[in-house]
């Protein structure tokens, strides 16, 4: 039954489950585990991230590319909801509506950019991806009228979605299932034959699977996921706008989360994405801590000044990319106790 | 007997997880213009590659002048005196064909004397001097590289392919250079898949076939013997005469 | 020498074409020096970007940094040298600013010295391997930058003699920008120079085309690496300086900010060439401010827009090199 659910990708290692287990237990009572505002915002924030991460992981683990345009299918799935709930009315045939488009979009964008540069170079597709999600986030922050501009939109949603409970409930179960779908789709055919391209191009399409299609297929279902954490965050915050998603930092971000976490294995993106959550929210207590016993050294209390903690995840990060590609999990799996 | 100016002893090279060539064992004899021919995918572009240190061979020697070059670099082997052109001729289109020559000559400017028996074999070298390597025809580019190997005297010239989509004009013309060259102090190995090519100027012969030498001796005997040519050759003898 | 012209005479075109849309002369003049003076500053920031792509296969994503420490490096010393920025005096402020730019090239040139040993060469040939640790070097450092110099933005205002505008009538031309014009053209000069006249730019030049084949003529090309990438990094450097100083303040983004310019114009020049890094930088220049002033709304995007209609035009760049 697990390994149904699960698609037949085990944790493989004590640790490793353990600490899903533990995650998921906490995702799934913490309204009640962790009364408080606060404490639901970034459960809430951990099961958006945790889609949107493994989205990503899809896109640089399994296909092998880089593309810096995941927080502008983010960002579509925010407007979709919002400017629909904003524009139409709160109501569930607006918000359908909004999601449904937003969707379309992001396929469409994701084909249309797949199709014209995934048969250059890896750095050229960056490169475009960057300068594509640039543009769109000057276009949210220009077009004002219809976005809302620097601000964002502030919106109402349906009834029961306004009760925080059903509101957390809604975004955990959505952002559960489609993980479980992501998995499935990584350990099938179409799965395997990804890591084969990532693995050796020539040899792929030597053996007839035409590269392009299948990288753009990939590309379309990563922007599928990132747009519907996009719709799910925008339920939970009740707002959307350019800072909260398209901000080169939030990509930055997920960047961190799926290397630390551990490329090419899913179950990294959702610890690095839980544990990068965390550390954002909480570690910077544990950092105003120490800077402020640091107070007097020359330098080192600047180092471990709470606003620096990405300085340090930087630096995992890199070590990670050098010394362990497969991140967190992959330790985990080493030490099979 | 004169020692050989290049043997290969057992060299393997993979490419990824491709197993290319598989023990070659040959000897390029001092002097002298040997041919290496072999049908597509024999190996014969990798075996120069990995001579070259291009490719790093994963188990066998190369010596080269009783010196084992095969853990060298490149540039280390090029300052040997060994002088490489590619199968696709590896000019800079984007320089000038003096400046393509000027790279080519390590010491500085290219000797006059020397220049001017380049031009003799070449003479469009010295009609497009000033041109765009990049606008020359592919005939002129296929001088070009040559002409590039030769600016300065080396012991050892490695070619690939020089007739390669050449026509049969210019073929004629690139016999009678290299003609000139074999009457100079450089051993050639030439790489062909054109056997007349190969008739008119080698004097010893290897053919390769899937990543092994299989047969070495001298170009005057496999060339009185149809029988083994048709064996060792097949179908690329009649294509490319 | 068949040379292609047609790419470099669209900067003309623009320019001229740009006339009759502004409709007026004095500000005709205003925009097109301020486009030139802004794309001279970004052919500074991008140039060794494509230089080292071309050359050595390697797109440092975390280039912008050079042009961020460049910056603060010389904020420091001219802010410390006060009485003599202050100063309307050209000498004086030359004492400051001289200082100032070797303080910006040195450090970015050390920088990117470091960069090339211990982040870049572990993942040569590695192309996702090299945009993820360039990309965490960008973080890292970054995050460095706010360490030592703290996070808020740091106001730099022009040297006195710097300041101020040249009258022509009607128009009015900032001195700074006609100075970025001639650092622009004597940088661009010297790097023309040192490509085309020199045995070493005729190695790089060749290098970028064919780096195996360089090798093969008995050249330890791999030498000349480090070497580009410190002087690329360096010329960032440089850039982050006039840049600084263009617009009087700094922030340990700004290298960031300026990376999606840099990248369009490497785009629309054409990997690996300086030539097209040249033009393209005119153009996103020009492009920039024409459109900030006849049609603000778009002037933000307008630079992507420029780059689609060029790779429709010119899919590989204005002067790809034949790889």
């Amino acid at each position: 039954m697990i390994g149904y659910l699960l698609s037949g990708d085990l944790p493989r290692s004590r640790a490793l489950s353990a600490a899903l287990l533990l995650v998921l237990a906490a995702l799934a009572f913490a309204p009640f585990l962790f009364p408080g505002t606060r404490s639901l915002d970034v459960a809430a924030k951990v099961c958006v991230f945790v889609l949107l991460a493994a989205s990503y992981d899809l896109l640089l683990g399994y296909t092998g590319i880089v593309s810096f345009a995941h927080t502008m299918f983010f960002g579509i799935g925010g407007y979709g909801v919002g400017l629909a709930a904003a524009n139409w009315g709160p109501g569930w045939g607006s918000l359908a509506a909004g999601s449904a488009l937003a969707l379309l979009l992001a396929v469409a964008i994701a084909f249309g950019v797949g199709l014209l540069s995934l048969r250059v170079r890896a750095i050229f597709f960056a490169m475009i991806t960057l300068a594509v999600a640039s543009f769109f986030q000057i276009l949210a922050s220009q077009l004002s009228w219809l976005t809302g501009g620097e601000d964002g939109v502030n919106f109402s949603l349906p009834r029961l979605l306004q009760s925080r409970l059903a509101a957390y409930y809604v975004v955990f179960a959505a952002s559960l299932a489609l993980f479980l779908v992501l998995l499935r789709i990584v350990n099938s055919p179409f799965g395997r034959v990804l890591l084969s391209i990532r693995e050796n191009e020539f040899r792929a399409e030597a053996l007839g699977n035409r590269v392009v299609v299948y990288r753009t297929a990939a590309n379309c279902i990563g922007a599928l996921g990132a747009t519907a954490a996009g719709l799910l965050y925008a339920v939970w915050l009740r707002y959307t706008g350019p800072a909260a998603t398209l901000s080169f930092d939030t990509m930055v971000d997920i960047l961190l989360m799926v290397v630390i976490g551990g490329m090419g294995t899913m179950y990294g993106a959702a610890l690095g994405a839980t544990i990068f959550v965390l550390a954002q929210t909480y570690l910077r207590d544990l950092m105003k801590l120490a800077s402020g016993a640091l107070q007097g050294v020359p330098l080192l209390p600047d180092l471990v000044h709470p606003d620096r903690w990405l300085l340090w995840l930087g630096v995992l990060f890199i070590v990670c990319v050098y010394y362990f590609p497969t991140g967190i999990v992959g330790r985990l799996r080493a030490k099979r106790a | 007997m004169p020692e050989a100016m290049l043997a290969l002893a057992g060299v393997n090279t993979h490419i990824g997880q491709y197993h290319i060539l598989q023990g070659v064992d040959f000897e390029v004899p001092r002097g002298g213009l040997t041919m290496l021919l072999g049908r597509n995918g024999a190996g014969k572009t990798t075996c120069l590659r990995t001579i070259m240190g291009l490719w790093r061979s994963s188990a066998g020697r190369i010596v080269f002048e009783r010196a084992e070059i095969q853990h060298l670099q490149t540039p280390d082997i090029a300052r040997l005196g060994v002088a490489y052109v590619p199968e696709n001729m590896g000019i800079f289109a984007g320089l000038t064909v003096r400046e393509n020559m000027l790279l080519a000559a390590r010491t500085g400017a290219p000797d006059e004397k020397r220049l001017a028996w380049i031009f003799r074999l070449f003479p469009p070298l010295e009609q497009f001097w000033h041109g765009l390597a990049g606008n020359l025809s592919g005939g002129q580019k296929q001088m070009l590289a040559i002409a590039r190997a030769i600016v300065e005297p080396r012991k050892l010239l490695l070619v690939d392919e020089p007739t390669k989509g050449l026509a049969p004009a210019i073929i004629g013309n690139m016999i009678e250079a290299f003609r000139e060259l074999k009457r100079t102090d450089t051993t050639i190995l030439v790489v062909e898949q054109n056997f007349h090519f190969a008739r008119s100027l080698g004097d010893a012969v290897a053919v390769m076939d899937s990543g092994r030498i299989v047969h070495t001796g001298s170009m005057a005997a496999l060339a009185a013997d149809e029988a083994l040519q048709a064996h060792l050759l097949g179908l690329s003898m009649e294509s490319h005469q | 020498m068949k040379r292609d012209w047609l790419p470099l005479a669209v900067v003309p075109v623009l320019v001229l074409a740009a006339l009759p849309l502004v409709a007026s002369m004095p500000i005709w003049v205003t925009l097109t020096v301020a486009g030139l003076a802004m794309g001279m500053m970004i052919f500074m920031m991008a140039s060794g970007l494509t230089l080292v792509f071309g050359l050595m296969d390697v797109m440092n994503f975390a280039h912008g940094v050079f042009i961020s420490v460049g910056a603060y490096a010389a904020a420091s010393v001219l802010l410390a040298m006060k009485a003599q920025t202050g100063s309307a005096d050209l000498g004086a402020n030359l004492a400051a600013i001289v200082p100032a730019v070797l303080a910006a090239v040195a450090l970015a040139g050390l920088l990117g010295w470091f960069f090339e040993r211990i982040v870049i060469r572990p993942v040569y040939g590695d192309h996702l391997r090299q945009i993820l640790v360039t990309m965490g070097g960008l973080i890292v450092v970054e995050q460095l930058i706010v360490v030592v110099w703290g996070p808020d933005m740091i106001a730099l205002p022009r040297p006195e003699a710097l300041g101020g505008a040249f009258i022509f009538g009607d128009a009015a031309i900032e001195r700074y920008r006609v100075l970025a014009v001639a650092v622009g053209l004597a940088v661009f000069g010297a790097m023309w120079l040192l490509l085309n006249r020199t045995r070493i730019g005729l190695l790089v030049r060749a290098g970028v085309e064919n780096a195996e084949m360089v090798e093969s003529l008995g050249y330890r090309i791999r030498r000349l690496f480090v070497g580009v990438f410190v002087a690329g990094s360096a010329l960032a450097g440089l850039g982050g300086v006039m840049w600084a100083m263009y617009q009087e303040s700094l922030t340990a983004q700004m290298g960031m900010q300026v990376m999606v310019l840099i990248f369009i114009v490497v785009i629309i020049g054409g990997l690996g060439s300086v030539g097209g890094c040249f033009v393209g930088a005119l153009l996103v220049g020009l492009t920039a401010n024409y459109t900030g002033f006849l049609a603000p709304k778009l002037a933000l995007g307008s630079n992507i827009l420029l780059m689609v209609l060029v790779l429709l035009w010119r899919p590989r760049g204005l002067y790809p090199i034949g790889k």
